[in-house]
């Protein structure tokens, strides 16, 4: 178990496929309707370092930062994703497979995806301290929220050195020809 | 005839949406605990220890089990001696999606339009199935469905003389190919037959009954138990990360269909397989 918090750096580079990941620090939501946004007006913060989090996050109830935020599917951001790299982007966190472009451009800028639990929303919602929208307050769920997260449980679901989890493990249980 | 103020639909819509959403649907925690005993991969029982410890937290919140409290779908039966009295039958619905949502805590996941993408604000509209049946009664099914398994769903047309084997190999590929992006385990509704629409129907009225429940006719129960061990044979694991469990249950539903075809539709759900059920 690996104890990390953001700002990340070069560090990222030696993480393994498996690796488990207690993460803490700022990070920052987005989601589909924020990467069409960026893709067609720019950034809206420096993402040098940064670690972006696919999630929409449920409201907060009274007395807490935030409500559940589990990962939203990652391959919905494919196509955008490299964009993020390019400006330095060190970690994306969600669920499920990615594009080999995106795989690509991982090795290429340095940058590793981690894969939250899906469907733990309130679960991740509790290591959430602090919560605030960065960008975008009129996309509602979609904003891009500035969050502080205390020990956010990941693993390395790919790394930059060509590991993928997605890959790697299911052959390991698959049984017989199926249909 | 029986008079009901739909109000009382308002209300109990409401407590329906939020009541799912807090909390597993029937038969899920013991499906979860299942599979936590029967999982090896040492990650995808980290995975399922996490799901059992998100809906304990959940549900003494109360939270969303997820962030992605649904579009609410609604199958609702109503008696054909009932007279709603006090307003409009699909208003009322959506106006208790919209108290729960708004007054819950939920998240606003619907856009007005498709393609013009204005988030509605209150998570309204519900999508709503009615049928009308004999009696006096009103049964009301209220499913928050979340697009992460909804987006990996898919209708095969196939050839009649495809048959079951035919009906296995489409079921197998979706659950194939949707890999681990609708955070499996999951649950599978299948809608065998019918035309294009009615089989998706009946997809997603599979995923209505209590998970794991056998389908009644007992040639359908075998079916949906061959196709579970199929699926539990690829290896996906939970969230995608290897393992014996890639599905917790198989629900097949089947209706009459033309000499021409066999429409198969194929629902997925994820661990937050939220139906609630009311009577009025």
């Amino acid at each position: 178990m690996r104890e990390v918090t953001t700002p990340l750096g070069p560090e990222v580079e030696s993480w393994q496929a498996g690796d488990r990941i207690l993460l803490s620090g700022v990070i920052y939501t987005a989601r589909d309707a924020a990467h069409q946004r960026m893709a067609q007006e720019g950034m809206p913060l420096p993402w040098q370092g940064q670690a972006v989090y696919y999630a929409g996050p449920s409201p907060a109830p009274p007395g807490r930062p935030i409500g559940s935020v589990g990962p939203t599917t990652s391959g919905r951001m494919d196509a955008f994703a490299p964009l993020l790299m390019a400006q330095g982007l060190r970690a994306m966190i969600g669920k499920g497979e990615r594009a080999d472009s995106v795989v690509e451009a991982m090795r290429k800028y340095g940058c590793v995806y981690l894969a939250a639990i899906g469907g733990a929303g309130a679960l991740l919602g509790e290591c959430v301290k602090e919560a605030e929208i960065a960008a975008y307050p009129d996309l509602g769920p979609e904003a891009v929220w500035r969050l502080v997260v205390e020990k956010m449980p990941l693993v390395v679901a790919i790394d930059c050195q060509g590991g993928n989890l997605y890959q790697s493990e299911p052959p390991k249980y698959r049984k017989g020809g199926g249909c | 005839m029986r008079e009901i103020h739909l109000s009382k639909v308002t209300e109990e819509v409401a407590r329906a949406c939020l009541r799912a959403c807090h909390r597993l649907g029937e038969g899920m925690k013991e499906a979860l605990a299942h599979a936590r005993s029967q999982e090896e991969s040492p990650l995808g029982q980290w995975v399922l220890e996490q799901l059992l410890d998100n809906a304990q937290l959940a549900e003494a919140g109360p939270l969303p089990l997820c962030q992605d409290t649904g579009m609410v779908v609604v199958f609702a039966q109503i008696g054909q001696d009932v007279h709603f009295t006090g307003g409009n039958w699909e208003e009322a619905v959506a106006e208790g999606v919209r108290k729960a949502y708004v007054e819950g805590n939920l998240r606003k996941s619907v856009v007005s339009h498709p393609l013009w993408r204005e988030n509605s604000g209150d998570n309204t509209p519900p999508v709503i199935h009615t049928r009308i049946v004999p009696g006096d009664e009103v049964k009301l099914w209220i499913m928050p469905k979340g697009f992460g398994s909804e987006n990996k769903s898919r209708l095969f047309m196939l050839n009649p003389t495809e048959g079951v084997e035919g009906v296995k190999r489409a079921v197998v590929q979706t659950v194939s190919e949707a890999g681990g992006s609708p955070c499996p385990p999951t649950v599978v509704g299948i809608g065998v037959g019918g035309t294009m629409e009615q089989a998706c129907i009946l997809a997603k009225w599979a995923l209505a009954r209590p998970v794991g429940q056998k389908a009644p006719d007992p040639k359908v129960a075998q079916l949906e138990q061959e196709i579970l061990e199929e699926l539990n044979k690829l290896g996906i694991g939970p969230a995608g990360f290897g393992g014996r469990v890639t599905s917790f249950a198989v629900h097949m539903e089947t209706y009459p269909t033309h000499i021409a075809g066999l429409p198969v539709a194929v629902n997925l759900l994820c661990h937050a397989a939220r139906h609630e059920q009311v009577v009025l």
